[in-house]
């Protein structure tokens, strides 16, 4: 059962719009010349609208589920359906940001944005859509400046205004505050918490950092490694905004984070070893 | 001391840096666009200067003594105000036109492919790099045989010169560029004509560019030779007809107007080069 293309339709003009609500189908997985599988039977399931994080070590696989939430990558056995339908391939339905901001480097930040409408033949909802999306993220500004005259956190914001201007059911985060300072991260957790509430939309993140997890989410699933698998998951039952010296704050994540045990993994950047799909 | 005042928050600000600052260098532009340039040039009409005086003054080389500056220069000037220099140079230009049109309309397509798809590029490595080493004008008596044209001739040798340049520089440029692009763009919901119109094309066009401007080098080095072929026109038969006629000054100006051609097709290149080139110096 393949996805139709009228999915990439669905976010005409005054379509009602619906986020999604995922369900993953015992999903394993081994990458060629592999012999333990990657992920194995990986089973859950996210209400729409809710929020939720991935933590694990490296290689428990999460960033491999992540592409295949997706449609970047499909496993070898099991699947995922998003609102019932099984994904077979990308869409700007389900969207990824990545830890690189990966903006195209010609274009304005307007350009960046617009680029997925762009794409979709919706050249008449660039004007509508993009410079509010830029208001929403700060930057409407800066809207004809090129990308590369921009922070390392102004680009991630241009990359999420690039993600939400096709409207999507289901925003998917790749560690993408990872490489970013401090205080910009922190910042920038809660502009991306607010705007995915405000919106009703589905995120899944990946995430090293607990306290990212904890800031953000509604849910936290918890993955082992070798093979990779869903082990334990616990719900954060916080109001938004999140103060992230509360005391319930800093218990949620003192228990999440004596559930690591001693070795309790520091964040690692740049040194993220990418799925391997192909780029085609 | 005002730099040991410690404000409210028990901060305490750093006394300002004072940068030494040099009255603004007005030379620097002056000399770089103008002195030095004008250096070289002198240098080079100085050594020209001088070999023709030593061929004028020596009793064996007399009779070559119109290379010098002297004569070139005038028998230039003739050539400009009888517009006898127009009909060469157009020709010429039109030759390396069409070569170049050909090598960008095979080159392009041909390195985007090599640069993406790495069996590719192992599959034509031995074939490309053997065929790259052959001298163009080696093709020469095939390319007469092949064409039924001595300027279809002319351009096909032009276009095997200038074809390897620009094949090798976009497949360099496409693998450089961020699999990540092809991914969001992906993402986006790009199709393949999408993607390589708004990601691909955009990302190597200068490497396109810089490929071209080799090209435009080897294919106005290889055009004078291949001038020499049957062909009436040009600036390589012009050439060769003040040779037969032992008109030097001639020759001497064809020469020039050829480096001078030359100069400003690599300028041209340039230009696009930096017009195409989405790096920012920060």
């Amino acid at each position: 059962m393949g996805i139709e293309r009228d999915s990439s339709k669905a976010i005409g003009e005054g379509t009602p719009f619906m986020p999604a609500f995922i369900s993953i189908d015992y999903i394993t997985h081994h990458y060629k010349g592999q012999s333990k599988p990657t992920l194995e039977a990986v089973e859950a399931t996210i209400e729409a609208g809710q929020t939720v994080a991935l933590i694990g070590r490296s290689g428990c696989g999460k960033s491999t589920l992540l592409h295949m939430l997706a449609g970047l990558l499909q496993p070898s056995e099991g699947c995922v359906r998003i609102n019932g339908r099984q994904i077979t391939r990308p869409s700007p339905k389900w969207n990824m940001m990545f830890q690189k901001p990966s903006l195209y480097p010609w274009m304005s930040v307007r350009e960046n944005t617009a680029l997925g409408l762009l794409f979709q033949g919706q050249k008449q909802l660039i004007a509508e859509r993009v410079d509010p999306l830029l208001e929403t993220v700060g930057l409407r500004e800066l809207a004809d400046t090129n990308v590369q005259r921009l922070s390392g956190g102004q680009q991630q914001r241009v990359a999420l205004a690039r993600s939400l201007a096709t409207q999507p059911e289901l925003l998917l985060l790749d560690e993408p505050f990872s490489a970013l300072d401090a205080f910009t991260r922190t910042a920038l957790q809660d502009q991306v918490t607010g705007i995915v509430k405000d919106k009703g939309l589905t995120m899944v993140m990946v995430t090293h950092d607990i306290e990212e997890a904890v800031a953000m989410a509604d849910r936290v699933l918890i993955m082992s490694a070798n093979p990779g698998r869903i082990e334990n998951e616990m719900s954060v039952d916080l109001t938004y905004p999140r103060n992230r010296s509360a005391p319930e704050f800093v218990a949620l994540r003192e228990q999440l984070m004596k559930h690591f045990g001693e070795t309790v993994e520091l964040p690692q950047r740049n040194s993220k070893t990418e799925p391997r799909i192909k780029a085609a | 001391m005002s730099t040991d005042t410690v404000n409210a928050a028990g901060i305490r600000p750093l006394p300002t840096a004072r940068r030494k600052s040099w009255p603004a260098g007005w030379m620097e532009p002056l000399r770089q666009g103008l002195i030095y340039p004008a250096l070289g040039i002198g240098g080079l009409l100085a050594v020209w200067w001088y070999g023709g005086w030593i061929i004028a003054n020596n009793d064996d080389l007399y009779a070559f003594a119109d290379f010098a500056p002297g004569p070139t220069f005038a028998a230039l000037y003739q050539m400009v105000a009888s517009g006898a220099v127009w009909d060469p140079i157009a020709s010429s230009l039109s030759r390396v036109g069409f070569g170049l049109l050909w090598a960008i309309l095979i080159g392009v397509p041909l390195g985007i492919g090599i640069g993406y798809w790495a069996v590719a590029r192992q599959i034509t490595h031995v074939p490309f790099q053997f065929l790259r080493m052959i001298s163009p004008l080696a093709w020469m008596p095939i390319a007469v045989l092949a064409f039924a044209t001595w300027d279809a001739a002319i351009i096909f040798l032009i276009a095997v010169a200038a074809v390897w340049p620009i094949t090798y520089a976009t497949a360099h440029g496409v693998q450089k560029i961020d699999p990540l692009w092809f991914k969001v763009a992906r993402n986006l919901g790009a199709d393949s004509p999408q993607m390589l119109r708004r990601i691909v094309l955009p990302a190597v066009s200068q490497d396109i560019f810089a490929g071209i401007r080799l090209a435009v080098g080897v294919a106005w080095i290889v055009l004078v030779p291949a001038e020499y072929l049957g062909v009436t026109s040009g600036l390589g038969y012009a050439i060769n007809d003040a040779r037969d006629t032992l008109e030097y000054d001639k020759l001497a100006a064809i020469v020039l107007v050829i480096g001078m051609i030359g100069y400003l097709l690599d300028a041209v290149c340039v230009k696009l080069i930096k017009r195409t080139s989405w790096r920012q110096a920060d």
